[in-house]
């Protein structure tokens, strides 16, 4: 090759392992770590369908309402990447659909790696499930390419991972290809030199580069063979720097060399206790070392932290995880807290834990250049201010009892607000963009009670008023008492305005009259009447 | 002058100042008492801290100083709209607002009063540690709402208040206060758009009414709170109610000002 000409003495012989359908694989790992009932933190439908799925019925992942994976028994049916979500249960009635998760993908890819590192090291991630390591150490040091290969599927099969395939060639790009060929042998050898040769027969969409490919095809270039008998000289002067790139790659010149990963720092830390203990600032107190530690190791990382997950471990058994996030960055005794608040609930620190607490561990969830968080030169002024002042309420008070409120969609004063715990990432279910029908009309009340008050109203005769099926009064409001003590009589309403949420689910529908009612002083209140009672949702005052 | 002189030394021998002037209604001394007793306050107003925070001009014409003074506290008798007009101008200008113990704040109606959600910070619950977390909460933020359960004890009082005067934070309190520099209260609420069964609630007229510690009279005004559109202001027709000669010299032309404010802010 002209181009690599001096420092590039041909392609190194490459390992590349590739799990076939890993995200696959990933699902079903992290959904049977759920369905153990070990970790709370996957919602209940999680583990509803982790039942439901076992490891060879027909499951997809759905991304943008396209599938984006399927496992080999749902490809029996027909189901392929690419299908819309209707079409894809049409032609496979049982299959379990999941949301596509890449988070996922990486996060179960990792133990892999680490397992791959303890076989051979220098591992480069290709994508999650693919990865590459140069083949001439571990060739050497078990004795040949093949045995070398043996030797990862073997690991790979200890952590359960099967049908894993391995290809050995000059670059990761023919390695990969020769990974992926269709054989019945888990592992593929192409010869050194031989590249060019074993990539002759293969499409020319296997490039990746769509658009390039569809112009070879116009041009009567179907295989990476044809292509590769094309001049390197005119190849780059009709489609340019990538075009020659691809056209080394079809020649078995792959110039990419595996770069190993650089293996993370281990930064969560974790304190035992023995004997366990039973007392919560007893383990608050345990932890100050615990927390002093995870900080010091982040200073030296030159990181920061905004996000941690505290996992607990009780005598019993019982594991509790939950994550906490800061606005600005963690605090050793902003760790501690968020220990005593997880073991708190809404208790109070003298309180004891129903299980006594064996291990506490902190993982730093994000992490952050300590460059970006450092203080100006005159401070970062009120807010940090600000945020010193609340954390100080919320170590009085608990976590929960400092809020700040977003305003969400919904129909009820209760649905719209949103309290969200002071340095927590609001989480607004229902979007405030849609219309909502049936919110109530402006202005909105000053007053909203957290839990509607019991309250009275009663027509002229003294009856109380009640509303049928249709929607019509028993009779009209002439006395109301907001407070169920004192009755007021009635000098202006309105009403009713009737919502009827959700009627298709017994458990979160509602159906409720809401009534504005002004007494005689001119102060106004919003009544409800639900089920045949009447409540005091908000006041206008 | 020597009118004046006598005055003064009636003042000073009663102590209190309204029992004197009441004594002397209907004379041309009257309007002398009240110009000395608008003297004396601005004069003694000069020696405590002055500094004002944004306030409503519809409100702040009623306050005694002109405006929500820092490092004060003042009594807001139960209306939640009238809170939230009080704070919405300190918060448009960039203040912290904090609420303690008021777990019905309506924060819809907060958010459409001008209140910036992201620089309001609720407590709801401070349970038994109210006053703690009041004094922390106004350590830090410029404005906090309280309600102080049953009633506060008269040292927690005045710790509280020693607090604000150091750190210059407003406290709005609702319910009665015993240091407040004035009360707020409303009456005469007419509320518009609702009729026997028909219509809705869209606009209430309210005749706010400022009682300050000073003395003097109390000065009122009548209020859109809120109008059609969710602001506050001032009801156009210069009918307003008892509001004070002393006030209307110093103000010449409010009426006018605030009209023209919130013209250009619609």
């Amino acid at each position: 090759m002209r181009r690599v000409g001096s420092g590039f003495a041909g392609p190194e012989r490459t390992i590349v392992l590739w799990c076939p359908d890993w995200p696959i694989t990933a699902a079903l790992r992290s959904l049977s770590a759920s369905g153990t009932g070990l970790r709370a933190s996957f919602p209940a439908s999680r583990s509803a369908i982790a039942r439901a799925v076992g490891p060879d019925s027909p499951l997809a992942l759905i991304d943008a309402g396209l599938v984006f994976a399927c496992s080999a028994s749902a490809r029996r049916d027909g189901v392929k990447r690419g299908l819309r979500v209707r079409e894809a249960q049409a032609r496979c009635p049982d299959l379990a659909v999941l949301d596509y998760d890449s988070a996922v993908d990486i996060r179960l890819f990792e133990p892999v790696l680490e397992a791959i590192e303890q076989t051979m090291p220098g591992v480069q991630v290709l994508r999650p499930g693919t990865c590459a390591v140069r083949a001439r150490g571990p060739a050497r040091y078990y004795g040949g390419e093949e045995e070398a290969a043996l030797w990862l599927l073997d690991a790979l099969d200890a952590l359960g991972i099967h049908g894993a395939r391995v290809g050995i060639a000059d670059g990761p790009f023919t390695a990969e290809h020769a990974a992926r060929s269709p054989q019945r042998q888990r592992i593929r050898i192409v010869p050194e030199g031989g590249s060019a040769v074993f990539l002759s027969e293969m499409p020319v969409g296997l490039l990746g580069e769509p658009s390039l490919a569809t112009l070879l095809r116009r041009l009567g270039i179907r295989t990476l063979g044809e292509f590769a008998r094309l001049d390197a000289a005119d190849v780059e002067a009709r489609f340019g720097e990538s075009g020659a790139r691809v056209h080394a790659l079809a020649n078995g010149l792959d110039s990419r060399s595996v770069v190993p990963r650089v293996v993370p720092e281990e930064l969560d830390s974790s304190a035992g206790f023995e004997p366990p203990l039973d007392r919560i600032d007893q383990v608050a107190f345990g932890c100050r070392a615990l927390a002093d530690r995870f900080i010091e190791q982040l200073i030296r990382a030159k990181l920061v932290c905004t996000s941690i997950r505290i996992e607990v471990e009780s005598e019993s058994g019982e594991f509790s995880e939950r994550s906490w996030l800061h606005p600005r960055s963690f605090t050793a005794a902003d760790v501690v807290d968020r220990v005593r608040w997880q073991l708190q609930g809404s208790g109070s620190i003298d309180s004891g834990v129903s299980s006594r607490i064996t291990s506490v561990r902190v993982v730093p969830e994000s992490v952050d250049a300590i460059g970006n968080h450092e203080e100006g030169l005159w401070g970062t002024g009120l807010d940090e201010r600000v945020h010193h002042g609340l954390s100080r309420v919320q170590s009085m008070l608990g976590h929960g009892a400092v809020v700040t409120a977003v305003v969400g969609g919904g129909r009820t004063l209760g649905d719209r607000r949103n309290l969200v715990a002071w340095g927590d990432r609001p989480a607004v279910t229902k979007s405030t963009a849609e219309p909502w029908p049936g919110q109530l009309p402006t202005p909105s009340p000053g007053t909203v009670f957290e839990v509607a008050q019991p309250a009275m109203v009663i027509d002229a005769a003294g009856v109380a008023v009640d509303i049928d099926d249709r929607g019509t009064l028993s009779g009209l409001p002439a006395q109301f008492s907001p407070d169920g003590r004192t009755l007021r009589s009635v000098s202006a309403w309105a009403g009713p305005w009737t919502i009827d949420e959700r009627w298709w689910d017994a458990d979160t529908s509602r159906r409720a009259s809401r009534f504005q009612l002004v007494d005689e002083t001119g102060a106004a209140w919003l009544l409800v009447l639900e089920n045949h009672e009447w409540g005091t949702e908000a006041r206008y005052d | 002058m020597s009118v004046a002189i006598d005055i003064f030394e009636c003042m000073f021998e009663y102590g209190e100042m309204s029992p004197a002037a009441a004594t002397l209604d209907a004379s041309p001394t009257r309007s002398t008492v009240e110009e000395l007793q608008a003297r004396i306050r601005q004069m003694q107003a000069t020696t405590l801290d002055t500094r004002t925070i944004p306030t409503h001009p519809a409100i702040a014409r009623l306050l005694p100083g002109g405006g929500l003074k820092q490092g004060v506290a003042y009594s807001v008798d139960h209306s939640s709209s009238l809170l939230m007009a009080l704070l919405a101008g300190p918060s448009a200008a960039g203040s912290w607002c904090g609420v303690v113990g008021v777990p019905e704040f309506g924060v819809e109606a907060a958010e459409h009063f001008g209140i910036d959600l992201e620089r309001l910070v609720l407590v709801p619950h401070p349970g038994e540690q109210w006053l703690g977390v009041t004094a922390a909460i106004a350590d830090v933020l410029g404005v906090v709402v309280t309600r102080p359960p049953q009633r506060a004890s008269d040292s927690s009082v005045s710790r509280l208040t020693a607090r604000l005067r150091q750190r210059g934070a407003t406290l709005l309190v609702l319910g009665p206060w015993p240091q407040s520099e004035a009360m707020l209260s409303l009456s005469e609420s007419n509320w518009s758009g609702i009729g026997q069964g028909s219509g809705h609630l869209s606009a209430r007229q309210v005749t706010v009414t400022v009682s300050s510690r000073a003395g003097g009279r109390p000065r009122s005004a009548r209020l859109w709170l809120p109008d059609p559109h969710e602001r506050f202001r001032e009801v156009e027709r210069p009918g307003l109610v008892g509001v004070s000669r002393v006030q209307n010299d110093t103000y010449p032309g409010t009426v006018h000002e605030v009209h023209g404010f919130h013209e250009a802010a619609g």
